[in-house]
């Protein structure tokens, strides 16, 4: 790291100054997918070491557990997506341009789900989940603030 | 602030038009861009973001020239006289059919495969960390890979560079778009996209519709030339009173073949839930002797199969192509080039920097470390020189640079640095298709690396 130049004190100043305004983000914890059943999406209920103070075991595996039964639902093969599926087919696929897929819908309410934990249980506790699919369903990104409180962390 | 002979680049010198380049960060600061704009793959948008094809389309225009022509011959020459003497519903049929072959096309041409979006320069760390920690520490083991148990068979991961992450199961790299695809069937040059997990029912659906549409075709135009020749004429004749069934029949018969062949191929995959890729290298036949379950994936049933691959529900797309980029993000990618408008206005009258333009841009793009250099650093060239800019690189790239306190800039710059190194940094330079902030980084970067020699 370069030694601030004369010319840009300043800016050095303003460095941190902002520094101490944003709570510093800790650390990330990511918690992987599990493909034991395949290719849906399951993410690993294993507890990370790094959650052990902050949060309760069994809450965290809920937590999971629940986007996991969540995504099960989204990709569940049954009576519904069969329907959806032929009836893409006939209209040549145009269907999907006006209506909203199952599979959307339960995102929707993956988000909720996951805004919700992030209020009560997560951010009192200084942790922020992401929600997965903003990560491209590879991994759940926990992120742990050194302050408790309100962070602006991702 | 130490004089240095690469502080004076004159930007109206550089190939790339400044002006416009370095007034656009200001400009594009403030608006917020969506991600498709800033997307590492080799892909093309239109339409701000809603069709998305491959950079390389391929001969999708020969193919689509193909259809139309064929069918256009057939409505025009064909039909007239299959409607008097056969039916009217023959054009009917074949209307619906075209429509359906051109609506499938389109939606494999331009839906998401299943792009994986690259790992977060965070995900990526701790990647890193997890297979330094468990690896041997002396030496590097080439290929990275991870085995997992999926239905109790034996599956290797293999861990993607250009991604920065371990590639889920039937994922693969595609070369040709530079992105991970999920269920990676192939990359057809016909359609001019990848066929991946979230278009393979659109690309089956056109190949199944395009087979029907050829042999519908195929057979009416002989019916059609059958018809003439029984009346009284010979088949020369027959011909002259109509070439362009000549030309729709050898089309027609060339096609046929292949089609009805990529068809059968695809449809035997389908009802074994195997793609392309996995027939290819033969991944699951080496057990298919000795267990019928070799293929881990397989719901051991055809129509089960089937109906998983062809109506099972509809993934969404992953790249979020027509969201905003974040905030932080976007000030990342203006910030090496804002922060260094200010101080170069105080030294512009002194020496010019008397370098070749590429030699300077070349020599800069091949840098390693210029990202050592953050917010703080050295003075810039700034044909511009305002004080509005001034105020604002120097308070965003402090707030930047606080964000990412644990992991500094050096992250957000390479993860950049990553995505700019996957084309040729000279020919990107010369050439104008890549956008705008792509020519910026690529601006600041190699003006940053100038500055670096500073005491």
């Amino acid at each position: 790291m370069l030694p601030c130049p004369s010319s840009s004190r300043g800016k050095c100043k303003l460095l941190r100054l902002q520094e101490l305004q944003t709570p510093p983000v800790s650390s990330k914890v990511f918690i992987q997918r599990d493909y034991t059943s395949g290719t849906i999406c399951r993410f690993q209920t294993k507890f990370p070491s790094e959650l052990e103070n902050r949060v309760d075991k069994q809450q965290f595996e809920d937590t999971i557990q629940t986007l996991n039964n969540l995504y099960a639902e989204a990709e569940k093969l049954g009576g519904r997506s069969y329907l959806e599926g032929c009836l893409a087919c006939l209209t040549a696929y145009t269907v999907f341009l006006c209506l909203e897929t199952h599979y959307e819908k339960v995102l929707k309410k993956i988000s909720r789900f996951i805004k919700d934990q992030n209020e009560k249980i997560y951010a009192p506790r200084g942790l922020l989940l992401t929600d997965p699919i903003e990560r491209g369903l590879r991994v759940v990104e926990i992120t742990i603030f050194e302050d408790r409180g309100v962070g602006s962390g991702r | 602030m130490k004089s240095c002979e690469y502080q004076q680049i004159d930007p109206r010198a550089l190939s790339v038009s400044p002006l416009s380049a370095q007034s656009h960060p200001q400009t594009k600061a403030q608006r917020p861009r969506r991600k498709w704009e800033v997307f590492p793959g080799k892909n093309r948008f239109f339409c701000n973001g809603r069709i998305i094809l491959s950079r390389q389309s391929g001969v999708l225009p020969l193919t689509l020239g193909l259809i139309v022509i064929t069918c256009g011959l057939f409505f025009a020459f064909d039909c007239p006289f299959l409607v008097e003497h056969l039916t009217v519903f023959i054009p009917v049929i074949g209307g619906a059919l075209f429509v359906f072959v051109i609506l499938s096309l389109f939606r494999t041409s331009f839906t998401d495969p299943g792009i994986l979006p690259r790992a977060t320069p965070d995900e990526a760390a701790d990647i890193e960390r997890q297979i330094d920690s468990s690896g041997s520490s002396s030496y590097r083991p080439p290929p990275r890979t991870k085995e997992i148990l999926i239905n109790q068979q034996v599956v290797k991961l293999k861990y993607c560079f250009t991604c920065k992450m371990f590639r889920p199961p039937r994922t693969s790299h595609c070369s040709l778009c530079d992105n991970c695809v999920e269920r990676f069937d192939h990359h057809c040059p016909w359609v001019g996209n990848c066929v991946g997990k979230r278009n393979y029912r659109f690309f089956y659906s056109f190949i199944i519709s395009l087979s029907f549409l050829t042999s519908f075709i195929f057979g009416c135009v002989i019916t059609h030339l059958t018809l003439r020749c029984h009346a009284g004429k010979s088949l020369i004749q027959a011909i002259q009173e109509s070439p362009a069934s000549i030309v729709e029949l050898v089309i027609c018969f060339f096609s046929v073949w292949s089609i009805l062949g990529l068809s059968g191929f695809h449809t035997y995959l389908v009802a074994s839930n195997l793609t392309t890729n996995e027939d290819i290298k033969g991944s699951w036949s080496s057990k298919r002797g000795a267990e019928d379950s070799g293929n881990p994936y397989t719901y051991n049933g055809i129509i089960k199969n089937c109906c998983a691959t062809l109506c099972g529900p509809m993934p969404p797309s992953l790249i979020d192509r027509r969201g905003f980029v974040p905030l932080d993000e976007a000030a990342a990618a203006a910030c090496t080039s804002e922060i260094e408008l200010p101080p170069f206005t105080a030294k512009n009258d002194t020496n010019m920097c008397t370098q070749s333009t590429k030699d300077v841009l070349e020599r800069m793009l091949h840098s390693s470390d210029f990202h050592g250099v953050c917010p703080a650093g050295p003075p810039k060239t700034s044909p511009l020189g305002l004080e509005a800019s001034d105020s604002l690189g120097a308070a965003r790239a402090p707030s930047m640079c606080s964000r990412r306190a644990d992991s500094p800039c050096t992250t957000c710059a390479r993860s950049r640095k990553d995505s700019l190194h996957s084309i040729n940094p000279a020919f990107r330079l010369a050439s104008p298709s890549p956008s705008l902030p792509r020519v910026n980084l690529a601006l600041s970067d190699t003006q940053e690396k100038g500055f670096i020699p500073l005491p």
